[in-house]
């Protein structure tokens, strides 16, 4: 009849074929629970190597049983030739005992040892504190202490416990760096916490993971885990005001910048422009990307131009401008340094 | 026992049984009926329709995803198209296709009755259920389709970030949907506890009867919750109560708490049903009674109940506080147990059985090793620390989805097989039935698979399109040619079966030999199902040659025929002993007239026409003082 063997041995293949895949898919990658980067996430991915094998043991064994119910099919009685108590014994003992025992001591692992090990931190053992604000759709950062601020783009000491504090401006959003930590969620009302304790200098990408809504999909954030000398260096220009435009069309840019009311919804330290609807702009060329990563930094023109395009329905209106007024504005916002 | 080989004095009783139980012809007779089979059907084609619309939705899903930065959606189209993919297979094709259409179908059968316990109810909420379905889908063909994900999170579905109708529609049409289905499971409840034929002790109740049991009494209690939930929502929405409002004392959270006190038990409520259809398959098939029948009875129950602690594993990454986790990871770890229990029952039934591996069981054995691969990953979830991590990636869309389509729908599939020729008289294809099986299930392995690995990968669920350097692009092209794969199985099933109901060979009242009541009588069953009331001695009373022998001569003798009228037995809940005989009520205008009166109140609420809801209020007061005015009499 019609069960061929490859039909089991199928999934198993595939879960084998899986494994490689997710092992050799990690080069090169940037957004994966098992690469990790920090000691948390390590706990992480090795509680799910752990749960893989344990999982495919599991699976083993349902697929030999029913590879046997079809090997067998001629024969009424189990392997060995047990009858119905046999059975019943076997599904109390398989069923029953055998899970009860697995599953207490994964309990205890996963749920006590490992969840101590990956949890927020007590403030008191963390070397500084960063919040993170969600907004439809992009990320406000802002160092407690310092006047810097920027989004999207977190810089952080490598090998440095740093305590998260994420809150959202708007509807729930969930902050996750996937080779860092797990995720916490961002909900109105609630200061939830999160431990970034980055163990290789690097950039790690993350992304938002709660639906929120029209551009869920483009709202992205980048962890750059920094020396300390670098990091320190980054923080002082992000805490400075900006600096004035040096060329007569950058100054041209600034006025462009008010008359345009761009200035109603972005905020650039050291000028009279402060609003705080989109990203704060005071050094927008240390960053490199746009609209929480949605394209890179060099597209700025073509952004300021039609921001509807890349990420249609996000906050900034596209406003018709000269071409004049487009260059001005271009060069003061690459002034921004 | 088939109507074809009958003395005349047998004939005649017969005969007098088809005048009693004749239903109008035609149209008025579909809109009247209170036949639980024809009720059945009529949510068999409705779910199978909304099924359809479902999968349609899946196919642009998957489109759309097929490559990075895809442009078949626009983003709003596509929140809209993923948010009703869910609603749809979730409220409006698998549970209405497993309580409605085959509960509706087999429990009487199986349980020898001649009815459901509350005929005109179960019209109503089929009536009601075909209202909500078209309600939510109107939104979406006016553009204004729910778009906050199934779940429906707060403040994104409040009218500050979401004004448009969609969310109304969802809501609204979801307490509607609730009535439905409340009204389907207390139906069920009498049905299960007082109609069973005589001696069957709840010990000989078939297994499949166990499963709709526990999916009735979850249904009864997790369903408030989300209508409190949907009440709440629209209180907020509409006349600016505060309830979800951080600034006015309000909590977001109390949506999430609410909608999987709901949402959770919902899983089992989906599961179940498929539980039971597989436990009907499989001792059909090995030709043997289920191995540890009482422990899988047991677990049946069990996981309706413990389904009810586990809610709060849909949100560990909210930030509760560390005892609560612990709690629920520990009761999502104990919830596994019922599940081990059934998995090794059924395997080891299998094996101890002569099995035949026919389409149906086939469909059981993929719906076995789905389940499986589900299982486990969903043990995974109970792991705090790796919850947290691929909670809203496509980890979890792998994992529920080989639960819902691997777990819940094969044996729904296996089940459309195995129970058509009862259904129609006729055999459906062997030879296309196993070719559609093997397409079926490579392209539910295809499709749902990958998004375990793309998961890990880091991409996260609901995302209307992904960049293309993330290493996700091989796995989303599977996914998506596996989609269409399983389609175009789908569509092989549907060609066979109705083909085979045009075309097919006569089926005979039993063509499996299988062992529980709906083999005994003929294919399709008459109106009043059983010319005699069979008695039972054992859990599967078609295998026992001398009972259903006895019920012929009773026949000829007029015991247990019941044939003064609408008549059905009831009997006592835990022995199954002949209690009385009740008069059923015969088809009736009421329930379809009250479903729509029901229907035009919230119709009315959702346009802001308050008044006329009020009017309508009244309406549904008459309708129902109406239906009660001719009550089917006692003897």
């Amino acid at each position: 009849m019609v069960v061929r063997a490859g039909s089991l041995v199928r999934p198993a293949r595939a879960l084998l074929v899986a494994l490689l895949a997710v092992g050799l898919a990690g080069c090169g990658n940037r957004q994966d629970v098992l690469r990790p980067a920090s000691k948390q996430e390590h706990q992480i991915s090795s509680l799910w190597w752990v749960m893989l094998a344990g999982a495919a043991i599991g699976f083993g064994v349902i697929a030999v049983l029913l590879f046997l119910g079809w090997w067998r099919r001629n024969r009424a009685d189990l392997p060995g030739g047990g009858g119905e108590k046999a059975a019943t014994a076997l599904v109390i003992g398989l069923g029953i005992v055998v899970p009860v025992i697995v599953l207490s001591g994964f309990f205890v692992w996963a749920d006590i040892f490992v969840l101590k090990r990956t949890d927020a931190p007590s403030p008191s053992k963390t070397a500084m504190t960063i919040q993170v604000i969600g907004h439809q759709w992009w990320w406000e950062v802002r160092y407690p202490g310092t006047k810097a601020v920027t989004a999207n783009e977190i810089h952080i000491p490598v090998r440095t416990p740093v305590n998260l504090v994420v809150t959202t401006d708007d509807v729930i959003h969930s902050f996750w760096v996937p080779a860092l930590n797990r995720k916490i969620d961002m909900i109105p009302g609630r200061r939830n916490t999160i431990l970034l304790d980055a163990s290789r200098v690097g950039r790690y990408r993350g992304q938002c993971a709660e639906f929120c809504g029209l551009q869920h999909a483009h709202m992205s954030m980048s962890v750059y885990a920094d020396p300390p000398e670098r990091f320190r260096s980054w923080l002082a220009n992000m805490a400075a005001p900006a600096q004035r435009p040096g060329t007569a069309l950058a100054r041209q840019g600034t006025r462009a910048f008010q008359t345009l009311s761009c200035a109603g919804c972005h905020t650039i330290r050291g000028t009279a422009a402060d609003g705080r609807v989109g990203p704060d702009l005071t050094h927008l060329q240390t960053r490199r990307t746009l609209a929480a990563l949605t394209i890179p930094e060099s597209k700025l023109g073509e952004w300021i131009s039609d921001p509807q395009h890349a990420k249609p329905g996000n906050k900034m209106p596209g406003i018709g401008m000269s071409q004049a007024d487009h260059q001005a504005l271009l060069s003061y916002l690459e002034s921004l340094k | 026992m088939a109507v074809d080989v009958l003395t005349p004095r047998a004939r005649s009783r017969v005969d007098r049984l088809e005048r009693i139980w004749a239903e109008p012809p035609g149209i008025v007779g579909w809109l009247t009926t209170v036949d639980h089979k024809r009720i059945a059907l009529l949510y068999f084609f409705t779910t199978l329709a909304f099924f359809g619309a479902g999968g349609v939705e899946a196919l642009l899903i998957r489109t759309q995803l097929a490559g990075p930065n895809g442009k078949t959606l626009s983003p709003e189209t596509y929140n809209q198209v993923m948010t009703m993919h869910g609603v749809t297979m979730i409220f409006l094709f698998i549970i209405p296709m497993t309580i409605g259409a085959f509960g509706n179908y087999l429990v009487p059968l199986m349980i020898g009755a001649r009815d459901m316990a509350f005929p005109r109810m179960n019209a109503l909420s089929y009536w009601l259920f075909l209202a909500s379905g078209l309600f939510i889908y109107v939104g979406l063909f006016i553009g204004q389709g729910p778009n906050a994900g199934w779940f429906d999170y707060v403040p994104l579905a409040l009218k500050r970030y979401d004004p448009g109708m969609g969310i109304d529609f969802y809501a609204l049409g979801l307490i509607l949907n609730g009535l439905s289905s409340t009204a389907g499971a207390t139906n069920f409840i009498a049905t299960i506890f007082k109609g069973r034929a005589p001696g069957m002790s709840l010990n000989r109740m078939p297994l499949f009867c166990f499963a709709m049991l526990a999916v009735s009494f979850a249904l009864i209690f997790a369903l408030p919750a989300l209508t409190i939930d949907c009440v709440f929502l629209e209180l907020q929405r509409r006349v600016g109560f505060h309830f979800f409002d951080v600034a006015h004392g309000g909590d977001p959270i109390l949506w999430q708490h609410l909608f999987w006190i709901f949402g959770h038990p919902e899983v089992y409520i989906i599961v179940l049903p498929a539980f039971g259809i597989a436990t009907s398959i499989i001792p059909t098939f090995a030709k043997r009674k289920m191995v540890a029948f009482p422990l899988v009875a047991l677990a049946e129950l069990l996981v309706a109940f413990i389904g009810f602690g586990v809610w709060a594993h849909h949100m560990f990454a909210t930030g509760l506080p560390t005892t609560t986790l612990i709690f629920f990871a520990a009761a999502s770890m104990m919830v596994v147990i019922p599940s081990t229990i059934q998995v090794f029952a059924w395997t080891l039934t299998v094996i101890m059985g002569r099995a035949e591996f026919r389409a149906p069981l086939l469909f059981i054995g993929g719906f076995i090793t789905f389940f499986v691969i589900g299982g486990l990953s969903g043990i995974m979830f109970a792991a705090i620390p790796f919850d947290q991590a691929t909670t809203d990636t496509y980890f979890v869309v792998a994992h529920f989805h080989f639960i819902i389509f691997g777990a819940a729908v094969f044996p729904v599939l296996g089940g459309m097989y195995y129970w058509f020729p009862k259904v129609t008289g006729r055999l459906y294809h062997e030879g296309l039935a196993k070719a559609s099986f093997w397409l079926t299930f490579l392209g539910t392995s295809l499709t749902f698979f990958p998004m375990h690995i793309v998961g890990l990968l880091g991409m996260t669920r609901r995302v209307y399109t992904y960049p293309s350097n993330l290493g996700w692009e091989a796995y989303n092209l599977s996914e998506t040619v596996g989609a269409f794969i399983l389609a175009a199985g789908l569509v092989l099933i549907l060609v066979n079966l109705v083909h085979s109901r045009f075309r097919g060979p006569p089926a005979g009242p039993d063509p499996f030999y299988g062992g529980t009541l709906e083999w005994t009588t003929s294919s399709p069953p008459p109106e009043y199902n059983f010319p005699v009331i069979p008695t039972v001695t054992s859990a599967y009373p078609n295998w026992d040659r001398e009972d259903r022998e006895a019920d012929r001569r009773r026949l000829d003798q007029g015991l247990l025929v019941l044939d003064r009228g609408h008549e059905t037995p009831a009997s006592t809940v835990r022995d199954g002993i002949l209690d009385e005989i009740l008069d059923m009520p015969s088809g009736s205008p009421w329930p379809i007239v009250l479903a729509v009166s029901v229907s035009l109140v919230f119709v009315m609420l959702l346009t802001t026409h308050y008044l006329l809801a009020a009017a309508f209020v009244g309406l549904t007061t008459v309708s129902l003082a109406a239906w009660h005015w001719q009550e089917p009499q006692e003897r």
